[in-house]
């Protein structure tokens, strides 16, 4: 039987694309919001029991929804351990999610811009992504959302404290508005750490590529809001654009100054980065990375033709260990992935095979 | 990045504290975190602060009993304070007293201003509901002198009301 989780590896997320505003520093934006029913214990003192019927009553909320209908569920439980690192690969859910599996499933919208998680820390996990800085759309979408969904499901809800979550950093607008932003730039000129330190004073946090907890890998940095009760959703939504906009300002001037300042350099990092993935037999994910995040940056600057950003994208994705896995068919070790993931990217930019 | 204490590690341990509203960020290596008795788990981040946090409140508020317990699904603040989650939406009622300056801490504001489950509104009285609950909260936020709140409210308050006006225009033409 051909499984519907093989179905998404056929085609690349469409917040994958490259496009939207900003798109040459910004990769993706997403909107995540917390909900949970009444009358449910939340996951701290959740039974098995309790959980089943969450499961199957947000279930029957999603079928009555109208950008939900056509949604697949696909219970964590019954998903083997590739293809449960395949969705946290994908930003479909999170690393939190795909531990003790019970009763926990994932609603995937077409084209993966929507994704509910159902028992992870609250009982629904709302989340949209969109390609570049794009919170707007986004928001667009996730409020009508949640709003068909609170019409049919009774969300724990008080006039004074908004949304209640299992954490109370989430309680409010349990939103986490969060834009993926690549600053090879900032980090090149050692002026990143300024700028992190800066945001988190601003009532943002910044995390690494797969959320909370995981490090700060090709130079892509995931900024969000840290506070989530007493803003509209709009002001904090304002609050991270604001900001980001300086961001991304700082880390245009950065690569100006490199191209002004230090070309040949900058070339020279570039190109020897394009070499390796072009002629490598064997690559650790780290390395490719860091690498891609260099050949990234050189078709953002327009100083590689023929190369697009969609592909470059794409191999950020690909090249992690799941999806080689899925593409291959079968499980694999680290170091015959290592040999899948040079071959992959030689494959993609045009390599001796 | 590397550790702020060993300066040799890669930093993977990422704290973010917030005192008296002040933001502060700590990146440490695995071992560092460990002597400095941190907790480390996998999604280790703000909330897991939360245990110090509920301590600084209980010392605020002694009359709050650690050990009553939520009627609903039976944790009681103590556990809360270990585990830095709540069990059920009840618990925000049992632990009213303790949470309400916890959330305060945490998001510098004690009260929700952003959108409602749609159920919950009555078409037909959405603007004059929501700016009646409004004023309500800018008079709590005045007795709280929580003056900042206050004034955010305030603008928004004018800000419907500016917008209802144009709306009441046409009609009368």
């Amino acid at each position: 039987m051909m499984k519907e989780i093989d179905e998404l590896m056929k085609r690349p997320s469409e917040w994958l694309r490259g496009t939207g505003p900003v798109s040459e520093i910004v990769m993706s934006s997403r909107i995540r919001l917390a909900r949970n029913l009444e009358k449910f214990p939340f996951a701290t003192r959740a039974t098995k029991v309790s959980q089943g019927e969450v499961l199957a009553v947000v279930r029957e909320g999603l079928q009555r929804t109208g950008a939900m209908r056509q949604s697949h569920v696909f219970e964590i439980g019954d998903l083997d351990e590739v293809d449960r690192q395949f969705l946290v690969e994908r930003h479909l859910v999170s690393r939190e999610h795909i531990v003790h599996a019970d009763h926990k499933a994932v609603a995937i919208g077409q084209g993966e811009a929507i994704s509910v998680m159902i028992n992870e820390e609250d009982h629904l996990r709302i989340q949209v992504m969109q390609s570049g800085m794009n919170l707007q759309d986004a928001w667009t979408i996730i409020d009508g959302l949640d709003d068909e969904l609170s019409e049919v499901l009774p969300f724990a809800y008080s006039s004074d404290w908004g949304y209640l979550t299992c954490c109370p950093t989430n309680t409010g607008t349990g939103m986490r508005a969060s834009v993926m932003a690549h600053l090879p730039s900032l980090v090149i000129t050692k002026q990143i750490n300024k700028v992190l330190h800066t945001i988190t004073k601003l009532g943002l946090t910044a995390r690494g590529l797969y959320g909370e907890g995981t490090e700060a890998s090709g130079n892509f940095f995931q900024i969000s809001n840290q506070v989530a009760l007493g803003r509209t959703e709009e002001e904090l939504m304002e609050n991270i654009e604001r900001i980001l906009k300086e961001v991304i300002h700082q880390e245009q001037a950065a690569r100006e100054s490199l191209i002004t300042n230090n070309r040949t350099q900058l070339e020279d990092r570039i190109w020897r980065a394009y070499g390796i993935l072009r002629h490598a037999k064997t690559m650790s994910s780290g390395e490719a990375l860091d690498l891609l995040s260099a050949v990234r940056l050189g078709v953002d600057l327009g100083l590689m033709n023929g190369l697009n950003r969609t592909t470059v994208n794409e191999m950020f994705i690909f090249s992690q260990p799941a999806h080689l896995q899925k593409l291959e068919g079968h499980a694999l070790t680290a170091k015959e992935r290592d040999t899948k993931r040079a071959e992959l990217i030689r494959n993609r930019l045009g390599g001796p095979a | 990045m590397l550790c702020e204490l060993c300066k040799q590690a890669q930093a993977t341990v990422h704290l973010t504290e917030i005192v008296n509203d002040q933001m502060s960020e700590l990146h440490l290596c695995e071992g560092c975190a460990n002597q400095k008795g941190a907790q480390v788990e996998s999604h280790f981040g703000l909330s897991d602060l939360l245990s110090g946090l509920a301590d600084f409140s209980k010392t605020q508020e002694p009359e709050e009993v650690s050990s009553k317990a939520c009627p609903s699904c039976g944790m009681t603040y103590e556990d809360f304070r270990k585990v830095g989650r709540l069990g059920c939406s009840q618990c925000y009622a049992t632990f009213r007293r303790s949470l309400g300056s916890l959330l305060k801490r945490i998001h510098g504001s004690p009260i929700h201003i952003g959108k409602s489950p749609a159920r919950l509104i009555k078409p037909a009285k959405v603007g004059k509901s929501e700016l009646a609950e409004l004023k309500r909260k800018l008079e709590q936020a005045i007795e709280d002198e929580a003056f900042e709140e206050a004034a955010r409210l305030r603008d928004q308050i004018r800000r419907i009301e500016q917008q209802e006006q144009p709306h009441a225009k046409p009609k009368k033409s």
